[in-house]
């Protein structure tokens, strides 16, 4: 009978975004006031399986606009427009455990949406659905250039925006994960920064003079402004950048950003002292009721011996932590906290902006992604499960948040500041 | 002074007919800029367009919102860099800008120069460049190539499980399989099958004619993904003619709605179908030159016969039908038509079904959004293979807003009456 017939109308735009864009989903051509369950499900790299779901009432005029309307109920509920995205967990039945990173930074993520009828939470791919597209998420922006980098023994991934440049740069330092992280400095360049992803835990034994030369190769780049180049650091790249900062002639950046960061390390070593000074303290890993590590607790107390942490009174630069309240990673509220006093002490706290986010953890990375509350890590001797903290909803609001303010920051410090 | 602009162009990737938002930031105060675009053609031509801005106090240009003092468009116009885009100095003449392959996307230049500069654009650098891809295909859109029982087209099918509603669309005669509009229209959410039926010579008689567009008409509807009574039918030019054409006198074909841009119910020559594309007998007599040769075709059907042999019979129209036309084409004489048109369905008691658009000072070619228009372009006359510039009519920026109004129109028509709507059980005639 035609008075039972429908078809929906799905559409989001825009269909091919930036991974940090927003984009506007709608559902048009529905019965009024109708139950229909909007959902994503993501295929990762290696071949995991990742969903979202939020349960939607039709208006008046048989629509739904996830901007606008709420969700009832699902993986996330409120109005949340980029909820699809951000709620991503990995679905049941899952090997546990898992994070979702994209390796190849020059293909999208691609995300299926699709509308069901009723308020389904589960068994979504035994279910028909009433429509369905694919959207497109990319990390680099069209005219983006990767170029690798393996000059004077330095491994690494340029991009380089597009345009004649010349273009401020930035090193972006990577977690103690290791490998070659592409996708935040991809998505730094297109946002008009020449990034440097720079591979440098391939051997544990890597020295000092390694980041030196990794920032003249950047500095000396044709397209790159030599006097305007900044640090961009997660986790234990954080800890790099800010003992490089302080401590090293070549390196003088304009600006750093340190991402659940500490400046807790031995500041006399390379690397490989620093691990070795961490796994003394091994006996101080906690494991909650999973049984997932909690390794926070291995730098603390903060030392008050200067040999023991990086002097960042005497950082001569604007200085952005992002810090994650629930981290159970490293004790990186108590650092900040460390910072700004001794900061304050020496009269440069006026460099140092502080974003400190509840319930957040310590995998404070571009918006829109799958939130990782635990993750495997493979350390020698066994795989563990290591909890990194945070609850998805505060946890995605920071990332959303300190994304926008980190962009703001470097814009602010490499391309307006003056010379 | 060696600041560095800031240049954005959001969405980075868009469809074809989504609107961009560039925006010029870290720019000194008061600071005259040039925005410019650049786009290289399948052709391998190149085409621009730009506009000149001054910063606000905060050094900033918002294109969406500021008005551009001079260049290719003035005012505030979001889109003004891509749809006032013409040729290169220096390019071949009588140009026209159309994407032969629809699975790629347009990719266009966007710059910001020092000052207001008029020309010499390659030769300077600029301050600033940011690359956007336009697309005519959304995301998992697929594209089949149809060639079948004589049939050549290709079919566009949009995301996810299906069935959809279908729309068969029918380019102009200038022939040649154009695929553009039907995958924009199958990312929008419809079957669309574009089709190549100006190859077929051998239309001798009136029902070998229809034969062959029922034929078409089937193969969209039975397929697969199809709602078999939700087909609409799409023209343009020529293809228009067609549209009514099947519309009157197809007896196994019922679409549900026709779209007719920029045609007319007259047969441009002798009295059937299957003169329809026997250019050979048209009156050539009454094409015109301008004052720069280019041919105009407007008056080859002027004055709108009364003998109704001549033309469709518009009271055998059961279904809506939306007529889209410029005032100023000189190609067709699509308005007179249209007013014709009405009349008759007036007399035949259908005319609850007829909507018309007219767009003053729009031409011939109204085509999807925020693409260059042309007031003339080269064109090869399909039965003697003759090289003329065909004048088209129109100023461009009258036609491109007739483009951007119109395809929204268009896409909200084919949605009321090819979508099954669960609010209403008879679809609506008029908009």
């Amino acid at each position: 009978m035609e008075t039972n017939l429908w078809r929906l109308l799905l559409s989001v735009q825009p269909s091919r975004g930036l991974v940090d864009e927003k984009f506007s989903v709608r559902v048009q051509n529905a019965p009024p006031a109708h139950p229909l369950t909007m959902h994503a499900l993501l295929h990762s790299e290696d071949g995991d399986t990742w969903e979202a779901f939020g349960h939607y009432v039709t208006d008046s005029g048989g629509d739904v606009n996830v901007s606008e309307d709420p969700s009832l109920g699902g993986t996330y509920d409120g109005v949340e427009p980029m909820g699809l995205l951000w709620s991503l967990r990995p679905a049941p039945g899952s090997r546990p455990g898992l994070r979702f990173r994209k390796r190849d930074a020059q293909t999208p993520m691609q995300v299926r949406l699709s509308v069901y009828q009723g308020h389904q939470s589960e068994g979504f791919m035994d279910r028909a659905v009433l429509a369905s597209v694919m959207v497109e998420r990319w990390y680099m922006a069209p005219g983006v250039r990767r170029v690798n980098i393996t000059e004077g023994g330095v491994t690494g991934t340029l991009f380089l925006p597009p345009g004649p440049g010349p273009f401020p740069g930035l090193m972006d330092l990577w977690g103690g994960g290791g490998g070659l992280v592409e996708y935040r400095p991809a998505l730094l360049a297109s946002h008009g920064f020449a990034s440097l992803a720079l591979d440098y835990l391939k051997q544990a034994d890597v020295k000092n003079e390694y980041f030196e030369d990794a920032y003249r190769v950047l500095q000396q780049h044709p397209q790159v402004c030599k006097n305007r180049i900044g640090l961009v650091g997660l986790s234990f790249g954080s800890s790099v950048a800010l003992k490089m900062s302080v401590y090293s002639n070549v390196i003088q950046p304009r600006c750093i950003v340190c991402v659940s960061g500490s400046h807790i390390q031995h500041v006399g070593g390379t690397l490989a002292d620093i691990f070795a000074d961490i796994a003394k303290n091994q006996k101080k890993t906690r494991y909650n009721e999973e049984n997932q590590v909690i390794w926070r607790d291995l730098l603390l107390p903060v030392p008050t011996d200067l040999s023991k942490k990086v002097d960042v009174s005497q950082e001569q630069c604007p200085l952005l932590l992002v810090v994650g309240e629930d981290d159970q990673n490293w004790p990186v509220p108590e650092s900040a906290d460390d910072m700004r006093e001794m900061m304050e002490g020496a009269g440069n706290s006026h460099l140092l902006t502080v974003l400190s986010y509840p319930r957040a953890g310590h995998l404070i990375e571009p918006p829109y992604s799958p939130h990782c509350r635990e993750s495997d890590r493979k350390t020698k001797p066994a795989i563990f499960i290591a909890l990194w903290g945070g609850e998805v909803a505060p946890h995605s609001r920071a990332q959303e948040d300190a994304w926008r303010k980190t962009l703001d920051f470097l814009r602010e410090n490499l391309y307006c500041s003056a010379d | 002074v060696t600041v560095t602009p800031i240049l954005s162009v959001l969405p980075t990737r868009g469809l074809v007919d989504e609107k961009f938002k560039v925006a010029l930031e870290n720019l000194p105060p008061r600071f005259p800029v040039t925005l410019h675009s650049l786009h290289q053609s399948e052709d391998k031509d190149y085409w621009e367009a730009f506009g000149y801005y001054v910063s606000d106090d905060r050094g900033r240009v918002t294109v969406s919102q500021d008005a551009s003092l001079g260049g290719t468009y003035t005012g505030a116009e979001p889109m003004g860099l891509l749809w006032s885009m013409r040729p290169v100095p220096g390019s071949r003449t009588g140009l026209r800008l159309r994407k032969m392959d629809v699975q790629s996307p347009m990719v266009v230049l966007i710059s910001a120069y020092k000052g207001h500069v008029f020309e010499g654009f390659r030769e300077q650098p600029p301050m600033a460049s940011a690359v956007t891809e336009r697309w005519y295909m959304a995301p998992g859109v697929q594209r089949i190539d149809i060639r079948e029982r004589g049939v050549k087209g290709t079919i566009f099918i949009p995301q996810g499980p299906g069935p959809f509603p279908g729309v068969l669309d029918m380019w102009g005669g200038g022939g040649g399989l154009v695929e553009y509009r039907s995958a924009l229209l199958a990312s929008h959410g419809f079957v669309s099958m574009a089709l190549d039926y100006l190859s077929f010579e051998t239309f001798k008689t009136h029902n070998e004619c229809l034969s062959y567009f029922e034929k078409v008409f089937s193969i969209i509807q039975q397929h697969p993904q199809v709602i078999k009574d939700r087909v609409g039918i799409c023209g343009l030019s020529l293809g228009a003619t067609v549209t009514l054409t099947m519309a009157a006198y197809c007896k196994s074909i019922s679409p549900r709605c026709c779209v007719c841009i920029s045609g007319s119910h007259v047969f441009p020559s002798g009295v059937s179908f299957a003169e329809v594309f026997q250019f050979k007998e048209m009156d050539m007599g009454k094409a015109r030159l301008d004052e720069q040769k280019r041919v105009i075709w407007r008056d080859m059907i002027l004055p709108i016969p009364t003998d109704p042999q001549r033309k469709v019979a518009m009271g055998r129209i059961k279904c809506p039908l939306l007529l889209v036309n410029g005032d100023d084409d000189q190609n067709w004489a699509t308005v007179e038509s249209a007013e014709d048109m009405a009349k008759m369905m007036r007399a035949a008691g259908n005319d609850h079904l007829l909507t018309t658009l007219t767009y003053h000072d729009a031409g011939h070619l109204i085509e999807p959004p925020y693409t260059p228009h042309f007031r003339a372009s080269n064109f090869i006359v399909q039965h003697s293979k003759q090289k003329v510039v065909m004048l088209w009519g129109g100023q461009t920026k009258p036609h491109a807003d007739a483009q951007e109004d119109s395809w929204e129109k268009i896409l909200a028509f084919l949605r009321q009456h090819l979508y099954p709507c669960p609010s209403s059980s008879l679809p609506q005639a008029k908009l």
